[in-house]
C-alpha cells in the first residue's frame, strides 16, 4: 500500500526525463502502424510478389490447361507485349483522352462550386458523389440502353449526320464516355478541393495588377488549383488505364483495352501471360506518373 | 523614384454621390468627396462602416449600386478593375504565394507588356528594402516583409492612385508604428495618392493629411486630423477618434462670442464658433488632456470652466496618469495629468476640481447620443477574431 501512495513522485529529478518521453512517443507511433504495415504486406506486397512470380513461370505442355511451373521465363514478357502491344497503346490512348476530357468538363463545374455557388454549395457536392450510391456496372449497363442503336440519342445524332459510323455503342466514343463519365467525380473532388482553398482575393489581386480575367485564371488560378490538377488527373487516368468494364460493355473487340486482355487471359487460366501484361503496365503508369509529378512541378505545393 | 509618376501628372480621385446596398443592406450611403492629387488619405472607421466597400468600389471590386467614380476627368465607374490606373494593397497582403517576391513585384509590368521589367523591380525591391529577398516565396517573408512586398507590387505600377485596405492590421503593435513611418515617408517619397482605409485612429491620425470619419455608410466629418481631433462635429467623432468627455447641458444665455451653458447646476462657457449648435439642448465636450486636475475646489477665473468630483480611479501609465472622476450627478469624466512632478499626488476617494480652458470646449447636437462612437469591448474582439482569421 505504500508504494501505491507515491505514484506521482518523479523518479529521476532533471533533465533526464524529455528524452525519454520523445523515444517513447517515437514508439507509439510505430505501435500504431502494425495494422496498416500488416494489412500492406498481407494483401499488397505478397500478393505482388507472387504475382511477378507468376510472371515468370513456363508452361508444362501446349495450351494453358496444361499447368506452370516455377522459373525464370523473361520471354513471358516479351511474347505478352508483342502480341498485346495494340491493346496496351489503346489502354493509354483511351484513358488519356478521358482524363483530358474529364479536366476540361470539371474545371470549370469545380470552379463553380467553389467560388460561385454560394449556398448551394454543398448539394452540388452531394449531386457529384450521389452516382456512387448506385452501382458501377449497373450505371454502365444503363449507358448501354441509352446508347443503343435504336435508342433516342442514336437516332437523333444520325438524323442529324453527326456519327461516322452512324451509331455510338461499340464505338470508341462509347467508350472513352464511359471512362469519362465513370471517373469525372474521381476530378471533380480533388478539383474543388484545391480550388476552394484559394484566397479569392488572390484572383481579385491578379486583376487589380492588370490581369484580365483570362490571364489571370492561367497565372494565378491554375497555378494554385495544380496540385488539385495533379491529383485529380491521377485519379482518373490510372484506374482508367486498366479499366475493362466500360469497353467490354460498351464497346466491340476493336476497342478492346489492356484490362480486357488481361481479364481475358486470366479467365482462360494463362497465367503468365496475365501477369506479365499486369506488371508491365504497373510499370509504365508508375514511369508515366512519376515523370508526370516532375514536370508539373507541384512538389512545393503539395 | 524621388518625383511622381511619369504617366504625367497625377490625378484626382473624385467620388460622386456613391451608393451601394447589399441585399437591402446600405453600406455606402451617398458619400461625395475629391481627394487631391499626391495627399495621403484616410478613411476612418469601425468595422461595418462602409469604408472597405469604398475602398473596393474604387478598385473596381464591388460595382455602386448608383454613383460615379473619377480619376481626373476620366470616369471609371464601369471599368474593370484590370483597366483602371489604380492598385490595391490588400488586407493580409494577398501575394501570391507560388510566385517569388520578384515575380510578385513584377506581375503588373508584365501583364502591361512593359519594358526594362529587371531594372524597375530592383528599384523597387530597393526602395523597400528587400533586395536580399528577391528569390524567396512571400511564406518564407516576415509579415512585415510581406506587407512591404505588397505595397512594392502595388507601387511599381506607378498608379494614380494607392488603396491600402487595413494594410498593417496584421502586424504587431511595434512593427505597425515602425511601418506608419515608413509608409509615409514612401508616401512623400513618390508622391502618389494614397487612400489608406483602417480602423485605428491613431494610425489615421499619424499618417494622414486628411482623415474622414466614416460611420455606418456616411462620411461623419472630414479635415486635417489635428482639426477633426479638437474640433469634433459629431459625438461619434469625438469618441472614435480619441477619448471625450460628453455633458448634456442647456444654452441659457450668449456673451459675446460664447454661449453660457447650465448643466446640473454648472455654468461653463462655450465658443460660438466651436458650436454647433446655439440654443436649446447641447452637449459640451471636452478632451481629457485639455483637463487640469486638482485637489480642493477650484478657483474659478475668466478664462476657465471646472467641475468638482471625486476620484474614482487612478492608472499610472508612465508618461501620464488616467483618471475618472465622478461628478455629483454621477457621470465618469477621463482626466489625463502629464507626469511632470513624478511621484502620484491624487489617490482614489480623493476630492478634486476639474478645470479647462473656456476656449477647448466645443458644443455638439442636443439630441446626440453620448456614447456613440464608444469603443466596447465586444466590438474591439469580434474585430480582432475577423482579422486574424
Amino acid at each position: 500500500m505504500a508504494i501505491a501512495l507515491t505514484p506521482g513522485v518523479p523518479i529521476a529529478p532533471g533533465g533526464e526525463a524529455p528524452p525519454e518521453r520523445v523515444k517513447r512517443k517515437g514508439k507509439t507511433a510505430y505501435f500504431l502502424l502494425i495494422p496498416g504495415m500488416a494489412w500492406l504486406v498481407f494483401f499488397f506486397v505478397i500478393p505482388l510478389g507472387s504475382l511477378f512470380l507468376t510472371s515468370l513461370e513456363r508452361p508444362l505442355g501446349s495450351g494453358p490447361s496444361a499447368g506452370y511451373a516455377s522459373a525464370l521465363r523473361w520471354q513471358n514478357y516479351t511474347e505478352a507485349l508483342s502480341k498485346y502491344d495494340t491493346e496496351f497503346l489503346r489502354s493509354f490512348w483511351y484513358a488519356g483522352l478521358a482524363t483530358i476530357l474529364c479536366l476540361i468538363i470539371s474545371f470549370p463545374l469545380a470552379y463553380f462550386i467553389a467560388f460561385r455557388a454560394g449556398r448551394w454549395r454543398n448539394l452540388l457536392l452531394v449531386l457529384i458523389v450521389a452516382p456512387f450510391f448506385c452501382s458501377f456496372l449497373i450505371r454502365t449497363y444503363a449507358w448501354k440502353t441509352i446508347l443503343a442503336d435504336d435508342g433516342f440519342v442514336t437516332t437523333v445524332a444520325n438524323s442529324l449526320h453527326l456519327l461516322p459510323d452512324d451509331r455510338i455503342l461499340a464505338t470508341p466514343l462509347a467508350v472513352v464516355f464511359g471512362l469519362v463519365y465513370n471517373f469525372l467525380p474521381f476530378m471533380v473532388l480533388p478539383l474543388y478541393a484545391s480550388l476552394e482553398r484559394i484566397d479569392p482575393r488572390l484572383i481579385e489581386a491578379a486583376a487589380d495588377l492588370y490581369a484580365r480575367p483570362w490571364i489571370g485564371l492561367q497565372r494565378v488560378t491554375i497555378p494554385l488549383a495544380m496540385p488539385g490538377i495533379v491529383a485529380g488527373t491521377l485519379l482518373t487516368f490510372i484506374p482508367a488505364t486498366g479499366d475493362f468494364i466500360n469497353s467490354q460493355l460498351l464497346g466491340s473487340p476493336r476497342t478492346r483495352m489492356i484490362g480486357n486482355v488481361i481479364q481475358t487471359q486470366f479467365a482462360r487460366d494463362a497465367l503468365p501471360t496475365a501477369a506479365a501484361l499486369s506488371f508491365s503496365l504497373m510499370a509504365v503508369i508508375l514511369v508515366v506518373v512519376f515523370t508526370y509529378i516532375r514536370r508539373a512541378g507541384t512538389e512545393e505545393l503539395l | 523614384m524621388a518625383s511622381s509618376s511619369s504617366s504625367g501628372k497625377v490625378e484626382d480621385l473624385r467620388l460622386v454621390n456613391l451608393v451601394k446596398d447589399y441585399s437591402g443592406v446600405r453600406a455606402v450611403d451617398d458619400i461625395s468627396l475629391t481627394i487631391p492629387a499626391g495627399s495621403f488619405f484616410a478613411l476612418l472607421g469601425p468595422s461595418g462602416c462602409g469604408k472597405t466597400t469604398t475602398l473596393r468600389i474604387v478598385a473596381g471590386l464591388e460595382d455602386p449600386t448608383s454613383g460615379r467614380v473619377f480619376i481626373g476627368e476620366q470616369d471609371v465607374t464601369i471599368k474593370p478593375p484590370y483597366q483602371r490606373p489604380v492598385n490595391t494593397v490588400f488586407q493580409n497582403y494577398a501575394l501570391f504565394p507560388h510566385l517569388t517576391i520578384h515575380d510578385n513585384v513584377a506581375f503588373g509590368l508584365k501583364r502591361r507588356g512593359e519594358k526594362d521589367i529587371e531594372t524597375k523591380v530592383s528599384d523597387m525591391l530597393d526602395l523597400v528594402e528587400l533586395s536580399d529577398l528577391a528569390r524567396r516565396k512571400p511564406a518564407q517573408l516576415s509579415g512585415g516583409q510581406q506587407q512591404r512586398v505588397a505595397v512594392a507590387r502595388a507601387l511599381i505600377n506607378q498608379p494614380d492612385v494607392l488603396l491600402l485596405d487595413e494594410p498593417l492590421g496584421a502586424l504587431d503593435l511595434k512593427l505597425r508604428r515602425q511601418m506608419q513611418i515608413e509608409l509615409k515617408r514612401i508616401q512623400v517619397d513618390v508622391g502618389t495618392t494614397f487612400v489608406h482605409v483602417t480602423h485605428d485612429q491613431e494610425e489615421a491620425m499619424t499618417m494622414a493629411d486628411t482623415v474622414a470619419v466614416m460611420n455606418s455608410g456616411r462620411i461623419e466629418q472630414m479635415g486635417a486630423p489635428e482639426e477633426i481631433y479638437e474640433l469634433p462635429k459629431t459625438a461619434f467623432v469625438a469618441n472614435f477618434l480619441g477619448q471625450a468627455n460628453l455633458m448634456e447641458a442647456e444654452v441659457v444665455d450668449r456673451d459675446g462670442a460664447q454661449l453660457v451653458v447650465q448643466a446640473y447646476g454648472n455654468k461653463w462657457a462655450v465658443p460660438t464658433a466651436r458650436a454647433v449648435q446655439n440654443e436649446g439642448q447641447i452637449i459640451v465636450g471636452i478632451r481629457p488632456e485639455k483637463l487640469r486636475i486638482a485637489l480642493g475646489a477650484a478657483s474659478d477665473t475668466e478664462a476657465t470652466n471646472s467641475i468638482v468630483g471625486t476620484v474614482t480611479d487612478a492608472s499610472f501609465v508612465g508618461v501620464s496618469t488616467q483618471y475618472l472622476v465622478r461628478t455629483p450627478w454621477g457621470q465618469e469624466l477621463i482626466a489625463f495629468e502629464q507626469n511632470l512632478a513624478g511621484g502620484d499626488r491624487i489617490r482614489v476617494g480623493d476630492e478634486v476640481s476639474l478645470t479647462w480652458e473656456k476656449s477647448h470646449s466645443f458644443g455638439l447636437a442636443g439630441h446626440e447620443n453620448v456614447d456613440a462612437g464608444v469603443m466596447d469591448l465586444s466590438g474591439a474582439i469580434a474585430e480582432a477574431v475577423t482579422e486574424s482569421s
